[in-house]
């Protein structure tokens, strides 16, 4: 059974791994380029604005100085909002010691030899470059030390950085970065055994609140996206795609379509079929045409005959219908632990619910969008991806170039959670200008990004809890039925990978004697993806709304029953459980990043503490409780909800606790939370996709709905534990405790418990 | 196609254009102003929100035909150095995630808040519904259109 890409350790240069991997060997040899002579020691020439000549070094391929004391950090991983533009350059410029305000960010091109792996997502960034960030900030801050204390006939052990300046600590004397540009030329750059990393109390950017490098730019519309890309003599192309997924292009008539004015092409793109893979466009007609409402009117004017393919009887409400009955069947085992028939026997009480979610579509506020020029065998693209170099693969695939034939620069994303690291619509761009020989923008509209979304999939997950004489959780039979993410590539999957069921799932964490983790079959009718936190989302709903309804059912408070179940502070494999797998703890060695109870603890006590869990409340108030690892990052979350008597909900507080390890842009941090507990709220409450006659019936945001400001949760209250471990991300981790808090205090307020996703208390 | 003189940010501009393109495409792919963005094309998520006289209204479904001698301001032309208050007091709050959403979010703040200029809570969030934010920054928004109203 294929793994769930994105936490896949690379094996082979098969594409589909190559695009989501993110991989020991790239961390390594991202270190490697330290000491491994690639571009060691290179000094160069620019001209400033006012055309005065600057020299510059870059002791590695992460930072120049120039002779200006300009420190050019090169951020090469993708914004999409999480703030890594500023997190991770931040991180080289306090090691260096530079100043802040002297610091200017460029953006990488798509290059794994040189930047290692650039694919952003799975809340990689902090943990995989945090330290080869550090060293690469080392390096030069040793190198221009060297330099000075040179000049100044001193030992460099006497010598230090600070504000852009090296110090002289027994004399006073001071140089400007820029004025040791010169000499430091001429040395060697120092090896990463030279390095001495600086104590955590040395630290100005690190742990503090250091707002986002390109936050003027965002505030006055200069700031540049996927879609303000350009270029001389640029086209716009939109696409009417099969709207059944696997079918495909018959036959079509553009006449209405090539009357509009400025309509330049109409040109066919052929589609993969089934499976639809990860990395393909679909089967469609595209139109280019001068500007963009010429082409999405001319699009809309299309007459194409389909041949809409096996998926075109598909209904979503039918299948979920399927899959309740099949959770009710024997399945397929992943984790095994004592005898669960056997506790189910001999149980007191026994509770059993199916929890269902629904499809869920990312909807980036920027559709997708994609520039791209093909000169002979050549093709620059510009486009909003978290993958560069996926996208650069794909690309060169698809148009039969070298790899080192396409460039991929990237924009600011407006928006991503996992849709942009899929390249179907740069690929849709780049085979469009190789066949009209003109440069292309491919624009999705938002009915587009809605139809033909790399979906979260529906859930259906069945669990049963069993509570013995002693009136302990004696037995966990966790049934699970969702079509994999694997199958977008390989048709023939039908049931999770072990990946997917790893987040959430097959790491349960609690100590309950009798556990089994049951997978079911689940056909993939759509192109399935993943969504911010993917399956921690339905996998947290179904363990911790449970859970509430087993601290019920036990007479225990819902925290006390958590702490008492995580049981002593351990670290957790769950390997010795896992049936024919290891457990994948989100691609890291489980020796590294143990699964530690005590954290889990930590952030569940501290909550606690900050919600003042436990208070009485007014009619129609109640707190809700859930707790949940993800990416390695330990989050504890109590919301607070009111439901009115016309079964309005409102949640006028949130609290999180988090332990990311050592906390890097603490603001980030926060608004990363602010922002999940938004997310989450949305899925929640609002979100759903729904398939017939195998077509997505959603449109855009009427039917697919995501919050608004006034139903939005109100204060947000963030709780980062002081910690010195290593750190991890926040992107996702947010996401999916704050889902069943809410149904957790949903049922406090009103006693109507939540199976099903979005919540609807009218039915 | 036919032929408009519109005016933005207190400069005219000749387009020669189908009468029914929207505002936001006559903006970003004729006159080459990209800080009002596309969202949605049918006035449901505000990242194109423009200023049309002291209205804010959403570019995506306001056809050029419609525009006749009113004034269009755009996020480029709300400030001449990017320092009105409500942009002043974004960046104090360190407002954006991806960013994608805030100039249709302060054009619209600017407009609520040349028509009421103390807004309650209440009225920040009944004028900011339409105006959609995925990474879900809405507690910043609130809080800095607040403090710029003060």
């Amino acid at each position: 059974m294929k793994i769930f890409a994105p936490f896949q350790k690379k094996k082979d240069s098969n594409i589909s791994t190559e695009i989501f991997s993110a991989s020991r060997r790239d961390f390594l040899k991202v270190g490697g380029l330290l000491t491994g002579g690639l571009v060691l020691g290179v000094s160069f020439f620019s001209c400033n604005e006012k055309g005065k000549k600057i020299i510059s070094i870059a002791p590695n391929v992460y930072l120049q100085i120039g002779s200006d004391g300009v420190v050019t950090i090169v951020a090469h991983r993708s914004e999409m909002g999480q703030g890594i533009r500023t997190s991770l350059p931040l991180i080289v410029a306090d090691e260096l010691g530079a100043d802040w305000k002297n610091v200017r960010i460029i953006q990488a091109v798509g290059d794994e030899k040189k930047y290692g792996n650039q694919n952003t997502d799975g809340s990689f960034s902090i943990r995989q470059f945090y330290k080869p960030m550090r060293e690469a900030g080392a390096v030069a801050r040793l190198l221009l030390i060297r330099a000075a204390a040179q000049r100044w006939q001193v030992p460099a052990e006497e010598c230090d950085t600070e504000n852009g300046k090296v110090l002289h600590r027994n004399s006073g004397k001071k140089l400007d970065f820029g004025e040791l540009v010169e000499a430091a030329k001429s040395l060697p750059v120092p090896a990463i055994t030279e390095i001495k990393l600086k104590d955590n109390s040395q630290f100005n950017l690190i742990g503090k609140e250091t707002p986002i490098v390109d936050l003027h730019d965002i505030v006055t519309g200069k700031a540049v996206f996927g879609i303000d890309a350009a270029t001389e003599g640029m086209k716009i192309a939109v696409i009417k795609r099969c709207p059944v997924i696997g079918g495909a292009v018959k036959s079509f008539d553009d006449t209405k379509a090539r009357a509009i004015p400025g309509v330049i092409k109409v040109i066919a793109i052929k589609g993969p079929g089934l499976p639809a893979t990860l990395r393909k466009p679909l089967s469609g007609v595209a139109v280019i045409a001068d500007n963009t409402w010429a082409a999405i009117k001319a699009r809309d004017l299309l007459e194409v005959e389909w041949d809409l393919g096996p998926n075109a009887t598909y209904d979503s409400a039918q299948q979920i219908e399927e899959l309740k009955q099949e959770v009710t069947k024997n399945g397929t085992i992943r984790r095994k632990r004592g005898n669960f028939q056997a506790a189910k026997a001999a149980a007191k009480k026994v509770i059993d619910h199916t929890y269902v979610a629904p499809y869920l579509a990312h909807a980036t506020l920027e559709p997708p969008t994609a520039l791209a020029v093909v000169k002979n065998d050549s093709c620059e693209i510009w486009a909003c991806t978290q993958n560069p170099q996926g996208a650069r693969e794909a690309v060169a695939e698809a148009l039969g170039f070298q790899v080192d034939k396409v460039r991929v620069n990237i924009t600011l994303l407006g928006g991503a959670f996992g849709r942009k690291s899929k390249p179907d619509f740069i690929v849709e761009a780049a085979l469009l200008a190789k066949e009209s020989g003109l440069p292309v923008k491919v624009q999705w509209t938002r009915e587009d990004d809605i139809h033909f979304d790399y979906f979260h999939a529906l859930s259906v997950q069945r669990v049963v809890a069993t509570i013995d004489n002693e009136n302990k959780l004696s037995g966990w039979e966790h049934h699970i039925a969702y079509p994999s993410i694997s199958a977008t590539e390989d048709a023939a999957v039908l049931q999770p990978s072990d990946g997917e069921l790893g987040l959430g799932a097959t790491d349960f964490p609690y100590d309950v004697p009798n556990i089994n983790v049951t997978t079911h079959d689940a056909k993939a009718h759509l192109r399935i993806g993943w969504l911010r936190s993917v399956r921690n989302i339905p996998q947290a709903f179904a363990v911790a709304t449970m859970l509430d309804e087993v601290a019920e059912a036990r007479g225990v408070d819902p925290v006390a029953n958590a702490l008492e179940l995580l049981g002593e502070d351990r670290n957790i494999t769950f390997n010795e459980e896992l049936v024919k797998t290891t457990y994948q703890n989100y691609g890291e060695d489980i020796a590294n990043y143990p699964w530690e109870t005590a954290r889990m603890k930590e952030v569940i006590r501290r909550v606690a503490k900050e919600s003042g869990w436990g208070k009485s409340m007014p009619k129609g108030s109640a707190l809700g409780f859930a707790a949940h690892r993800s990416f390695l990052t330990y989050v504890a979350c109590v919301v607070e909800v009111q439901v009115d008597a016309n079964n309005k909900i409102t949640i006028p507080n949130v609290y999180y606790a988090v332990d990311c390890g050592l906390a890097v842009n603490v603001d980030r941090i926060k608004s990363q939370f602010e922002g999940g507990a938004q997310f989450s709220a949305s899925l929640a409450l609002k979100s759903r996709i729904t398939v017939k006659n195998g077509q997505v019936e959603q449109n855009n945001f009427d039917g697919y709905q995501i919050i608004r400001m006034p139903e939005s949760p109100g204060q947000i209250h963030v709780h980062i534990v002081e910690s010195a471990a290593k750190p991890t991300g926040i992107g996702e981790p947010p996401v999916p405790p704050f889902t069943p808090a809410l149904c957790n205090a949903i049922y406090q307020a009103t006693g109507k418990r939540i199976y099903t996703l979005p919540i609807d208390l009218a039915t | 196609m036919a032929k408009y003189s519109i005016q933005v940010n207190g400069k005219k501009h000749e387009v020669d254009v189908l009468e029914d393109m929207p505002l936001l495409w006559v903006l970003r792919d004729i006159i080459g102003l990209k800080g009002t963005k596309f969202g949605c094309g049918k006035a449901l998520c505000g990242a194109c929100t423009v200023h049309l006289n002291d209205d804010a209204i959403r570019s995506c479904s306001y056809p050029i035909s419609a525009v006749g001698d009113a004034k269009i301001t755009t996020i480029e032309g709300l400030s001449e150095e990017g320092d009105h208050p409500l942009q002043q007091a974004w960046e104090k709050f360190v407002v954006p995630q991806c960013g994608y959403c805030q100039t249709g979010q302060i054009m619209n703040a600017a407009a609520l808040l040349k028509k009421n200029a103390h807004p309650s809570a209440q009225e920040i969030e009944q004028a900011m519904q339409g105006n959609l934010c995925r990474c879900g920054t809405y507690n910043r928004i609130k809080a800095a259109i607040t403090a710029a109203a003060k």
